[in-house]
């Protein structure tokens, strides 16, 4: 009998076959990830999501026999008050007692499957068709980092890097070639020594005997191992471009916006947030919010603080301006800005930020989305409410960017699909 | 509980282990003291036994692959791992105490999350009550091969592994989802199929792959037949037969079919096709066998915990501890019961191996009138012994199910007509039943009538190739058509051309029902 402790045992044997299980479903999957969203915030994405989907793709059929029809005997235990010859009402649902409802489950009434994702499988399902756009700049020769990489084996090096099964074929290339004796061939001189001495054969013991003294003496001057024969892995450092980037999220915290639409703001922030960090390691990202000024501020604060005041815009879009020369000049760093508010502006204000916008931000940005927030009013009287001040203002320098998108968001279900548009790959650049 | 005995306050010598905690030492010495009531006391004779400690999650990688501990990858194995973690992480289901593999050396698993007296329920459990069954019953002998299933298994495992390579992920899922499918229906039934041999399969295989790369040439691909002149019908008829003949149709074995004779498989998609029905066969005594492994697990740990604490080797907790989890794992609900789901093959199986024991030991009237070869024999452990070997769980209903048991159970016959409104109540415990409710009951365990009996009954070889299969409609019960349908698409994805299932009535000989899947381009 054997007692064997499997614990240490790699666990996750089920890895490989789970992802493609749900590569397989992988369409369902997403599309109940969709509605999962309306449910719940992502920012709190830390345990996994439990998700059901249909049946359908994932079956897998066998021959059954049909649930109802045809004469059926059933055996059951728990008679009560039954003798022979008595009715009993039919359950209700068809359910076959025992037989009937027995067997596996995927027969094909089975409507949902449910299970849970990791963390992980979430956001990679999430995020799987997205990516920052036109991440590719022109400069690229100053952000170079290097890297390790095999090249081959040397004859010096540290001993960490000692390749054993290079050095080992060496010497024994080595030992074969010199005829070096091994410890087995000594043995067995050694072997015949002791049998010709037990015979008492002096001539062969005597032969034996400088056989076994030359082959020691062989052993000796050839080394096990020589210097030669060491090797060590060579690492090579090879430059490897890094490519720079910068994302700017800009909110209007101000008193116009309503807690729903600061709501929506944030959960639009908190998925791109997710997004870039998961994404992109080399990835600067700077939040600035504003009301009738604007200031630069950590992500705890973005995402959890709370501040009122009036509006304007453009001080927002001037600080981004000013960290922007300050540390991160256009010729380094690929730029991006997602701007969130809920359309309000001072009104002479207007045209200045449009003066920014397109003197200065656009011209140095990838890529810069604009989300209006909260326009409840879309839906108050059954017809789109008029374009707000802002809206109105940077729909008339966009036709020019093709680098600047609008977008409004309205209520929660559709944050996913606006940033969805926002970020999918190959973006249809007219839009 | 008739065969519990009371507690002995005056325990001679101390026990195996005090506490819950359990360590290597303990079990090592709970095997040992195990194994000297299970061979010395029961004659039970095993295979070698290896146990291995787990965690709960090696223990959900285990359920995922079917209890197997190497499995080829495929999908549908991470479907289950998802749904019983789904189910475990919402407590919506607690895990196996324990996973037994008919193999040599038997593996046995055991959580360790166990406490003690649940490591020494599991041991008795698996390691000899599973195992014994494994060894000794007729089904497993005839139909597995334990000291093979493991090498194979890792063949299975290499060799798809390795198609997945040569071939693409995508075209061996296809041939696996859809030889999935036909799982149940590729069995050998009746005679004895040759052992596995690990050497042999590779040898074969590569053989096979040879010669297809050395032979291969395209001008045979063309033939033609000259002097087509009039057609005797009956000359036609007689070929057909002799061509039925030579294919040996029927069979029942639609993969074993589908493996030799579909026209369009590569070398390597006909090998996919048998080792998914290799594994299908060694599951087959398992499916037939249910009822009467959990009973003879259950009764074997039952006896052994018992003597264990008569013997002062356990404490009175820890018996405790192991009664109220057997108590739970053999509960019977009754049918109108929200917890009823169908008869339950611990309970009964365990009823039936301690009313054996009883008839035995202390038979009444009834029972020397109903068994009398066994009854009153003073042998039970030598009489359970011979039922484990021979039967398998419509037979051993047949046989052994006693009046008594059937009583106690209140066990009862439905009746359900086409076209009756209501269920009739057929027969009851009582003198006129017993023998009908008993034969329904051995019904229920007959996989022939539990599972679609469904053959290959015709091939057109000469004309358009059409495969056709029957289901043999008993009592008029025919295919669920959506399975059926998504069924026969898997069919044809391994046959390539068309595919035709009829149903027809087993009595009138009559066609019920034809379903059609076209051919494949």
């Amino acid at each position: 009998m054997n007692i064997i402790d499997r614990r240490p045992n790699p666990k996750g044997k089920s890895l490989a076959n789970r992802q493609r299980f749900i590569e397989r479903a992988k369409d369902e999957v997403k599309r109940s990830l969709v509605d999962a969203l309306k449910r719940r915030k992502l920012g709190d994405a830390d345990g996994g999501e439990k998700i059901s989907i249909p049946a359908r793709g994932i079956q897998e059929p066998s021959f059954q026999h049909a649930r109802r029809g045809g004469n059926r005997d059933y055996v059951v235990p728990g008679n009560k008050q039954f003798v022979v010859g008595d009715k009993i009402e039919r359950p209700k649902g068809g359910q076959g007692e025992g037989r009937g409802k027995a067997g596996n489950s995927d027969g094909g009434e089975q409507d949902n499957f449910e299970f849970i994702l990791s963390k992980e499988e979430f956001l990679d399902l999430f995020f799987d068709d997205l990516e920052l756009p036109e991440l590719i700049k022109t400069n690229l020769k100053e952000t170079e980092a290097t890297q390790l990489t095999r090249a081959g084996y040397s004859i010096d090096g540290t001993p960490a890097n000692l390749n054993l099964r290079r050095t080992m074929r060496n010497s024994l290339a080595r030992r074969i070639s010199l005829s070096r004796p091994s410890p087995s061939q000594i043995d067995a001189i050694r072997r015949q020594l002791e049998v010709a001495r037990a015979a008492d054969d002096f001539e062969s013991a005597g032969q034996s005997q400088h056989d076994l003294e030359a082959a020691e003496r062989r052993a000796k001057r050839y080394a096990f191992i020589d210097p030669l024969d060491v090797r060590y892995n060579r690492f090579d450092r090879v430059p490897k471009p890094v490519t720079r980037a910068v994302m700017f999220c800009l909110m209007d915290v101000s008193g116009s916006m309503t807690e729903a639409m600061k709501d929506l703001a944030k959960r639009f922030f908190l998925l791109l947030h997710v997004f870039l960090t998961k994404r992109y390691k080399h990835l600067d990202i700077v939040f600035i919010r504003h009301t009738s000024n604007a200031e630069e501020v950590d992500e705890d604060t973005f995402f959890h603080s709370r501040e009122t005041g009036g509006t304007i815009v453009s001080t927002a879009l001037e600080e981004m301006l000013r960290i922007v020369k300050d540390r991160y000049p256009p010729g380094q760093w690929n730029i991006y800005a997602a701007q969130a508010s809920d359309g309000d502006n001072f009104s002479e204000d207007g045209e200045r930020c449009a003066q920014i916008l397109h003197n200065d931000l656009l011209p140095m940005s990838q890529y810069f989305a604009y989300i209006e927030v909260g326009a409840d009013a879309t839906l108050r009287h059954g017809f789109p409410s008029p374009p707000t001040d802002l809206w109105r203002t940077y729909a008339e320098i966009a036709p020019a960017h093709s680098n600047f998108a609008l977008r409004r968001v309205a209520e929660p279900s559709q944050i996913f699909p606006v940033f969805h548009e926002l970020f999918a790959k190959r973006r249809d650049k007219a839009a | 509980m008739k065969d519990l005995h009371p507690v002995a306050l005056d325990a001679a010598g101390p026990t195996l282990f005090q506490g819950s905690e359990w360590d290597f030492e303990k079990l090592r010495r709970v095997y040992d003291a195990i194994q000297e009531i299970a061979v010395g006391e029961m004659g039970l004779d095993t295979y070698p036994n290896q146990i291995e400690v787990i965690t709960s999650e090696q223990m959900l990688d285990a359920y995922a692959s079917i209890g197997l501990p190497l499995m080829y990858r495929h999908w549908s194995f991470g479907k289950r791992f998802a749904r019983e973690e789904a189910l475990y992480r919402h407590g919506l289901m607690g895990l196996a105490y324990e996973i037994v593999i008919n193999s040599s050396p038997c593996i046995s698993y055991i959580m360790e999350e166990n406490s003690m007296p649940m490591q020494t329920l599991v041991i008795a459990h698996a390691a000899f009550g599973h195992n014994h069954f494994f060894k000794n019953n007729y089904l497993f002998r005839q139909w597995t091969d334990a000291a093979g299933i493991l090498d194979y298994l890792a063949f299975a495992r290499d060799y798809i592994a390795h198609a997945e390579e040569r071939y693409g992920m995508e075209a061996v899922e296809r041939v696996l989802d859809a030889a999935h499918a036909l799982m149940d229906h590729g069995v050998h039934r009746y005679a004895k199929p040759p052992k596995l041999n690990l050497e042999e399969e590779r040898h074969r295989e590569d053989e096979r792959r040879q010669f297809f790369e050395t032979h291969y040439d395209d001008v045979w691909r063309i033939t033609t037949t000259f002097g087509e002149g009039k057609r005797d019908p009956d000359i036609e008829a007689k070929k057909h037969a002799d061509i039925r003949k030579a294919l040996r149709l029927p069979e029942e074995n639609l993969l074993y079919f589908i493996e030799k004779r579909a026209p369009r498989l590569e070398p390597w998609q006909r090998e996919l096709v048998r080792i998914v029905r290799h594994i299908s066969q060694y599951f087959y005594p398992q499916k037939q066998t249910k009822l009467m492994n959990e009973g003879c697990a259950t009764f074997v740990h039952y006896t052994i915990v018992n003597r264990l604490h008569e013997k002062g080797l356990i404490s009175d907790g820890a018996l405790l501890e192991i009664l109220h989890s057997h108590t739970s794992v053999v509960t019977q609900p009754d049918f109108d019961d929200p917890r009823y789901n169908g008869i339950n093959p611990y309970a009964l199986g365990f009823a039936m191996m301690r009313d054996i024991k009883r008839i035995c030991v202390e038979p009444t009237e009834e029972d020397r009138e109903w068994f009398p070869d066994i009854a009153g024999n003073g042998d039970p452990y030598g009489t359970l012994r011979h039922a484990w070997a021979n039967y398998r769980d419509e037979s051993f209903i047949l046989q052994y199910l006693s009046p008594r048991l059937m009583r106690e159970f209140r066990l009862f016959k439905i009746a359900d007509r086409e076209g009756v409104e209501t269920l009739d109540v057929a027969a009851i415990h009582d003198g006129r039943g017993y023998k009908e409710v008993r034969a329904a009951l051995a019904r229920h365990y007959d996989l022939a009538r539990h599972e679609p009996d469904i053959q290959v009954k015709d091939v057109d070889l000469a004309g358009d190739r059409c495969l056709v299969l029957s289901h043999a409609v008993h009592d008029g019960i025919v295919l669920d058509e959506q399975s059926c349908n998504a069924v026969l698409d898997h069919v044809a994805e391994l046959w390539r051309y068309g595919v035709r299932l009829e149903e027809i009535d087993a009595v009138t000989d009559k066609v019920v029902k034809t379903y059609e899947e076209p051919a494949r381009r």
